[in-house]
This record gives C-alpha cells, structure tokens and sequence, in this order.
C-alpha cells in the first residue's frame, strides 16, 4: 500500500507558519510580499490537524530579519511562528493583534482623503481590542474588508 | 504644538478652560481685542460654508488678527493637482495658524501631520466638526448653567448628521445625561454609536418617531437639517426632508425652560414663527460660534491675556 505522503525538505534559516487557518496561506502570501522577495517559499494547504481539522502550513526560507511578521498578527493571531536558524528551531513567537498596521489593507471609503491623494500611507489603528476592529487612521471607517473578523 | 481635529482631542477639564475663556471673551471682548495683533488666519476651504469660514474669520478679526485664505477648491492650487501636504507646507509660511474645511474625511489629519502651524479641523465630509461641537456645548453650558444632568432630544437626520454624532460622543462625558433620539426609521443614528457610545457608556436613551411624543419631557431639543447632499436618490430626500416641522404648536408641548439649537443652516425644520419664541437658542447658537473659535484661536496659539 502506498501512504499519501508529502514531504517538504528542512529550512537553515526563516520560518515555518503553522496552525494557518486553512485557505488562508494565500493571504499571508500576499501581505507579506512574499511574491517580491527571491526566497523557497513552501505552501501546504489543507493539511490534516487533529486541533483544527484543516490547517495550512508556510515555510519561508529568508534572513529572519527580513520580515515584519505584524502583519500575521492581524491575519490571524492563532497562527504558530516558529523562527528557525541551523535548521532548529530557536524560538516561538506569539503573535497579537498589533496596534497599527501600514499599507497592508487600504480604506474603501470613497469619502477618505487616501481615496484621492496617492501618496499617503494606508494606517488602520487598533481602535477596540475586544471586537478586533481596525479603522483607518484619518477617517475613522471600520475595515471591514474580507481579513476582517467576522 | 496643538492642533483640532476631534472634539474628543479635549479633556473634560480642557474643555472647561475653553470655555471659561470663551465666557470671559463674552463679558469683556475689549480685553481680546489685540490679543492676535500681528498674527494670520488662514482659512482652506475646498467647499463652500458660508457660516463657518466667515465664523472663524470674524473670531480672528475680533482678536485684532488678519485673515487670508480661499473660499473653494477651484480657487486654491488644488485646481492644479496640488496635494493638501504640499498646500500646508506653503500655507505654514504665510500664517500663524489655519482653518480648513475640506470634502474628503480625514483631510485635515493629512494637513496636521506636515504643518508647522496649529490646524483647526473647520469641517470634513461627513466625518468631524469639532467647532460646531465646541459652539454646541458652549452654547448648553452658558444657557442651562451645566453640562451634565439633562435629557436632550436630537431631531431629524441623525444617520448622516455628523453634528449630532460629535455632540453625543462629547456629552456622554458628562454625568445624567439621557437622549431622546427622535428620527424616521431611516434616519435612525447608526447602530454603531447605539452600541460602542451609548451603550458602551451606560447612557439611557429611547427612539421615538414622533416629535410631539418627546417635546414635555425634554431639557434641550436639537433639531438638524435633512440634507440633501446625503441622499444618492432624490426621491428618498423629497420623502424626507418635510418629515419635522417644528412650529409653534409643537413648541406648547415643551417645557418653558427647553431650548432650541439647531447647527444651521435650516431649511423648514423649524418654523420662523419660533423664531421670537425666548426658547430659540439657534442665533445665540451663532454668536457662541464666535466665542469660541476665538477661545480656540487663543488656546492653540497659546497667547494669554491678561
């Protein structure tokens, strides 16, 4: 009998993301321009968890210096980080929700001064811990967009 | 280095300074009357607002103070493609300080991040007014003697009137305040500030249709204009916009001591036969406006008279 096995080779340096809520590695793919840098990028979707039934899991291989993981907070602050040098892990990072987050979501409002002057930066602030909402730091809309919490 | 975005950028007891300040002008405006000698307003406005750019203008003018500035975006550089930080940067070394009213939300939080001189948010899309505020409040507090313990009804737009939103967000500051929120179901105030205000701060309020059912029972009665600008169908504004009339036989309903406000400009909501009722505080309204952008303009420019 043949198992149903894929196997992804060990990292030197970077990280692997894991307990990424399934269908969500596509994202983080994107937000964390993982597109513009020349690094291994490794996507497993929907890999069995016994905690979440499915699960997606990144493995990034780059300087681990060279990545605001913030972001990852906002996506999902379940996901696990685990940072690896040597090809061993050397630490877990615990994610929260950050308190500003810069040019990763953009305002819809088409009332927003951002929706006319190119230039400006996309600032959402932490407005209510409790509920997770973000709203943008000039005219206060609520990001409500699909990385919104439901 | 201060500027005015939000209502909310002022502490309760900031707010009381302000208007301390503001009162003393009330009394003895001879004493201010070179307090900004020397000193410049610009005033920004990318859309039209008679009341408010000509406010500001007259509280500068009253300080002894000079006023430049242009009164819509086809006569500002704006015209041109000019983004609003590069407009402040220059502005910043003409004037001492500056007033802006701008169609885009957030517009003046743009500005203040590039200026030198304080900003005075004048207005901006249906986001802030934070001197229409100051005015409202100043005006409660020089009429009813407080700002805490009353119930105050606000009338008429209350999903798109960004007044009554910034007036709800600065009275619940205050101890035994309770609403009375009179609107059409689709004026109805956003859930959101029902929930994360209202409810959030334990503020007791109820919804009524009919203004006849809310006037015995009010201290203050806030009355807003539908506006026509907020409406994508004209047919929804039409059905609207004649839904208050306050008229002199709504007004027997209220109590003797229950006053009027109203931002202005109004259209039909309330009847000029209400006008020379002694409760009608909207021209009072307007002066208290002068009072206290000129506390304002002193406060920002951190000039002292003694």
């Amino acid at each position: 009998m043949v198992k149903n096995t894929l196997n992804v080779g060990r990292i030197e340096e970077g990280f692997v993301l894991d307990h990424i809520q399934a269908g969500r590695s596509m994202d983080i793919y994107k937000y964390l321009h993982l597109d513009k840098l020349d690094c291994c990028v490794a996507i497993i979707k929907n890999a069995k968890s016994s905690k979440m039934g499915k699960k997606d899991i990144m493995k990034i291989e780059c300087p681990i210096d060279f990545m605001d993981l913030d972001v990852l907070g906002f996506i999902d602050h379940n996901i696990t980080v685990n940072i690896i040098k040597d090809a061993q892990i050397v630490d877990k990072k615990t994610l929260h929700l950050p308190d500003e987050i810069r040019n990763v979501i953009h305002c819809r409002n088409p009332r927003c001064i951002t929706s006319i002057e190119q230039e400006l930066e996309h600032i959402f602030l932490l407005t209510d811990e409790e509920q997770q909402i973000y709203r943008c730091k000039y005219c206060e809309e609520k990001y409500t967009g699909h990385l919104a919490r439901k | 280095m201060r500027h005015l975005m939000s209502p909310m950028d002022f502490s309760v007891e900031e707010l009381d300074k302000l208007m301390d300040l503001a009162g003393d002008i009330e009394a003895d405006p001879a004493k201010y009357a070179h307090a900004c000698e020397g000193k410049k307003l610009a005033t920004l406005f990318y859309e039209p607002s008679t009341r408010t750019r000509l406010s500001h203008e007259a509280a500068m003018l009253n300080l002894g103070g000079n006023i430049m500035g242009f009164s819509s975006a086809d006569s500002s550089s704006a015209a041109k493609g000019e983004s609003v930080s590069d407009t402040i940067r220059t502005i910043s070394c003409y004037a001492d300080i500056c007033a802006m009213r701008h169609p885009k939300e957030g517009a003046p939080m743009v500005a203040c991040r590039h200026s030198s001189i304080p900003v005075i948010n004048a207005g901006d899309g249906g986001h802030q007014h934070p001197t229409q505020t100051l005015t409202d409040l100043l005006t409660i507090r020089s009429l009813k003697g407080h700002l805490g313990n009353m119930t105050i009804g606000l009338c008429g737009d209350l999903k798109f009137g960004r007044t009554v939103h910034s007036l709800i967000h600065a009275l619940v500051r205050y101890p035994g305040i309770s609403f009375v929120l009179i609107s059409p179901e689709e004026l109805r105030l956003p859930g959101y500030i029902r929930s994360d205000v209202l409810d959030k701060n334990n503020i007791p309020y109820e919804e009524v249709v009919r203004l006849e059912d809310a006037l015995p029972n009010l201290d203050l009665l806030y009355m807003t204009r539908v506006q026509k600008e907020r409406f994508f169908n004209e047919e929804d504004y039409v059905r609207m916009k004649d839904f208050y009339i306050l008229d002199m036989k709504k007004m027997a309903l209220a109590p003797k001591d229950m006053y009027v406000l109203h931002p202005l400009p109004r259209v039909n909501e309330i009847s000029v036969e209400v006008d020379s009722d002694p409760r009608a505080a909207y021209f009072k309204q307007v002066q208290y406006g002068v009072y206290i952008r000129m506390a304002l303009i002193l406060t920002l420019l951190e000039i002292e008279v003694k």
